[in-house]
């Protein structure tokens, strides 16, 4: 029995399966505390608000890994939610056709890429530090969509756009098909890819990475580009559940988004994480707030705990704590 | 002092034994330093030298040990507390100060970390420091910020340090590692006061002239067992070599006539402000070619240009006889150059990185599957492949590099450059942080590429080992060429007088 434990430790990853246990005591925690957890509705509305939370943490991913950060993550996809909304407004709103979702979500994405790419040039090319340079975005994307909307709600879609948010497919969730298919890309870009590589040599050290021939200006430029392009789904994904858009939607999520890449394993100085960690933390993080608001605990009580989780798993996974372990053995 | 039986020791260690996991790191080794006495410590690394001194100064305890005499009192152990109360001091590469902290703060810094809150008395402590700094001959600026110094006064203020908690046993980790030759000269000054002075010192260095020239007892180490005690007297490097690594060190000119070949690499009249100028080049199929000179004559500039860091201003550089002026390191790379840094810990090797990753961020566009994506086993064939080559000890290809000893991660920076088939490799310094055994490895490699045609500009501080690897030697100064010397009529010390006068 321990071989297996010890194999499948190997296999997926000493993070990986160390969430995993994490996860299977949750689930079975909730479902002994609410017989109506582990049934269809529940589930599928978890699968239905994990993938926006999904979306904008991979966006916080690469650059993070890279050893930078992206503050502007969501207002990028606010931003780019008021590109689509725009264009299915100049189609005529509600009838708007699936020509013009097509060209609000192209639209959308070229805005979100943008956004991020104009990040990354000054970051690689000024040499600013990225909190600044993501911060001055944030604040200037906001200032921008406050003025575009007059700080209101822009709504009146389509109804084919709302297939995106509420639809199903085989049963499962549109959002989290989509989300599923984005963390596959976004992992084997990560792990198999030459900009991927980049990614992880530019987080370690950036000048080495650059002796050794790699383009790190370009590298920067890419990662804050495609985290604009991921940003760009969550706010086109935005505008498809709520069936509107509004410059701040989603602001509280930008911290969560930290909390779960730390809670996957990241190391805060960059060079070294992983995304399949990073989804399971998303999951648990969705699994504990929709249990905890199934068993009729306060919303705010889901928050606090968050925080608590993170403080836990930092003192588990701490080296200290491991040596007292082994000197015990 | 060597025979003078009079003296007392300041550390008797008999029989001392400590097992990591099932290892003997050391197997009853005896080390006995006298006071006043300087004492090299030699070996390989690995070899349990930074065991026995954590043994000294109560990090381990020992698994065993016959006798354990810290200034003529017997000892079962010790704790780090009581080790320094005795007076143990070590001062290890990395200094351990605080950059941000002013000198007179760094040298008292003990005394001001007191348990009772009170203030600080920095009238009384800029005292204290320049009477401590006086002891060693030196004068500093104490209210200058340690980031400000040059690594050589950061090294004064560590042992100002020791001595200002009244350390009579100083032990020292490569104090000279990143010192130019007459940093490291004043620095040896510097030991002999304090050994003048009844403090004993125990030396860990690399660099087996400078042994031999300050410690008068070497004890060699290899494998956790105890090689010897050697008085310097009559020792030769060679022979401390060999004792070192248990095998005979091949120390001779290699030196052939190359003038014949073709030429690889060309420069003329090559000249950037402030940097170099007027400097003419020409690096043949085959050949190494050293250059020496002190620190900031230019070396390294010229390579950085060379390798499209820099764009020099004035003259011309020609590749394979095709015009060649890179724009960039990527530019440089793609004809065929590589640049083996001379550092390698911040430049050279990605420290958080795994080894397979460090040698392949040279070749990845050569290591894709038919997706276009990175190929696992391939990046594995391909470490695999260099380990084999250049015989290289490492664990697993997916261990972080940091694992490996310096001559191993040295060979890793080869194979990461070798893997792009250059046509000039450039090795700056290749040999800093190596120990003796994994110097003369990366020497016979250094000479199998250059027998396969391989063109390699070696530059390096040592003249020795310039001298014995390189067909032709060029002494830069000033940011010029200022001689060119064929080893096999030149000696080492010869050159050394030209160096340094």
């Amino acid at each position: 029995m321990s071989d297996v434990i010890q194999r499948a430790r190997t296999i997926l990853g000493r993070e990986t399966f160390g969430l995993l246990i994490l996860m299977a005591v949750m689930v079975l925690g909730f479902s002994l505390a609410s017989p109506k957890f582990l049934t269809g509705p529940s589930l599928s509305s978890m699968g239905f608000q994990a993938p926006l939370l999904g979306l904008l943490t991979l966006a916080m991913l690469a650059p993070m890994i890279s050893g930078g950060f992206n503050l502007a993550i969501v207002y990028t996809a606010n931003i780019s939610g008021l590109a689509l909304a725009w264009v299915m407004l100049q189609f005529g709103g509600p009838e708007a056709g699936l020509g013009a979702i097509a060209l609000g979500v192209v639209a959308a994405l070229v805005v979100g890429t943008l956004a991020g790419a104009v990040m990354g040039a000054v970051i690689a090319y000024i040499g600013a530090h990225p909190i600044l340079v993501s911060l001055a975005m944030m604040i200037f994307l906001r200032g921008l969509g406050e003025f575009l909307t007059r700080g209101g709600d822009i709504s009146g879609f389509p109804p084919a756009l709302a297939v995106l948010g509420h639809g199903t497919f085989l049963g499962l969730p549109v959002p989290l098909i989509l989300f599923g298919l984005v963390a596959l890309v976004w992992h084997v870009m990560l792990r198999r890819s030459r900009h991927g590589f980049a990614v992880y040599m530019v987080g370690s050290n950036i000048r080495a990475t650059e002796y050794s021939g790699i383009d790190t200006k370009r590298t920067l430029v890419m990662i804050y580009a495609l985290s604009g392009t991921l940003c760009a789904v969550a706010g086109i994904l935005m505008a498809a559940r709520f069936n509107s858009v509004r410059v701040g939607h989603g602001e509280a999520l930008l911290l969560v988004t930290v909390l779960a890449i730390f809670l996957g394993g990241i190391d805060p100085f960059g060079g070294h994480g992983k995304v399949a960690p990073v989804i399971l933390s998303v999951l648990i993080l969705q699994v504990l707030s929709s249990g905890l608001n199934l068993i009729g605990a306060n919303q705010h009580l889901a928050t606090a705990v968050w925080g608590l989780f993170l403080i836990a798993v930092m003192i588990l996974r701490s080296e200290q704590l491991a040596a007292i372990f082994r000197r015990k053995d | 002092m060597l025979d003078d039986g009079a003296a007392r020791h300041a550390l008797r260690l008999k029989g001392v034994s400590k097992v990591f996991g099932g290892v003997k790191a050391l197997d009853g080794v005896d080390f006995d330093v006298r006071e006043g006495e300087v004492h090299c410590l030699a070996g390989e690394n690995g070899c349990g030298k930074s065991t026995l001194i954590k043994i000294v100064t109560g990090v381990y305890q020992p698994d065993g040990a016959e006798a354990f005499e810290l200034f003529g009192e017997r000892l079962e152990s010790i704790t780090p507390v009581q080790s320094r109360a005795r007076g143990v001091s070590v001062i290890w590469q990395d200094l351990a100060l605080f950059p941000n902290m002013s000198v007179a703060e760094n040298i008292a810094f003990d005394e001001m970390v007191g348990l009772r809150p009170r203030g600080v008395d920095y009238r009384g402590m800029k005292d204290r420091a320049r009477v401590v700094l006086a002891r060693l001959g030196v004068t500093l600026d104490l209210d200058a910020s340690l980031e400000t110094l040059p690594i050589a006064q950061c090294q004064v203020v560590a042992i100002a340090r020791a001595l200002m908690n009244e350390a009579r046993l100083i032990f020292m980790d490569e104090p000279t590692a990143s010192l130019t030759q007459s940093e490291t000269d004043r620095l040896l000054e510097i030991v002999r006061r304090l050994s003048a002075d009844g403090v004993a010192i125990v030396f860990v260095s690399h660099r087996l002239a400078e042994v031999l020239d300050i410690a008068s007892r070497v004890t060699v180490v290899r494998d956790g067992k105890l090689v010897g005690v050697y008085p310097t007297a009559g020792m030769t490097q060679a022979r401390l070599g060999e004792l070192m690594t248990g095998h005979l060190l091949e120390d001779h000119v290699t030196a052939r006539d190359m003038a014949t070949a073709p030429v690889v690499f060309q420069a003329q009249d090559l000249g950037l402000p402030g940097q170099f100028e007027g400097i003419d080049l020409t690096i043949r199929q085959g050949e190494v070619v050293g250059l020496i000179g002190l620190l900031g004559a230019g070396r390294t500039e010229l390579a950085h240009a060379m390798m499209g860091m820099s764009q020099p201003i004035s003259g011309q550089m020609r590749l394979h006889d095709q015009p060649y002026r890179p724009a960039s390191i990527r530019e440089a790379i793609s004809q065929g150059m590589a640049y083996v840094s001379e550092d390698r810990l911040h430049l050279g090797l990605l420290q958080k990185q795994s080894i397979a990753d460090n040698a392949a961020i040279s070749v990845l566009d050569r290591l894709l599957d038919r997706f276009g994506l990175i190929s696992n086993p391939q990046k594995i064939d391909l470490i695999r492949g260099w380990v084999t080559r250049l015989g290289i000890k490492i664990g697993q290809p997916d261990d972080a590099i940091s694992t490996l000893s310096g001559g191993n991660q040295q060979k890793v920076v080869l194979a990461k450059w070798l893997a792009t088939q250059p046509k000039l490799l450039i090795l700056d310094s290749p040999t800093v942080g190596v120990d003796v055994g994994a110097r003369a490895g990366i020497f016979r490699i250094v000479r199998d590429l250059a027998e396969q045609g391989l063109a390699i500009l070696l530059i390096s501080d040592e003249v020795s080992e310039v001298l014995y690897n390189a067909d032709r030697v060029l002494h830069m100064a000033q940011g010029r060429i200022a001689g060119e010397y064929d080893p096999r009529k030149v000696s080492v010390h010869a050159l050394e007088e030209v160096i340094y006068e």
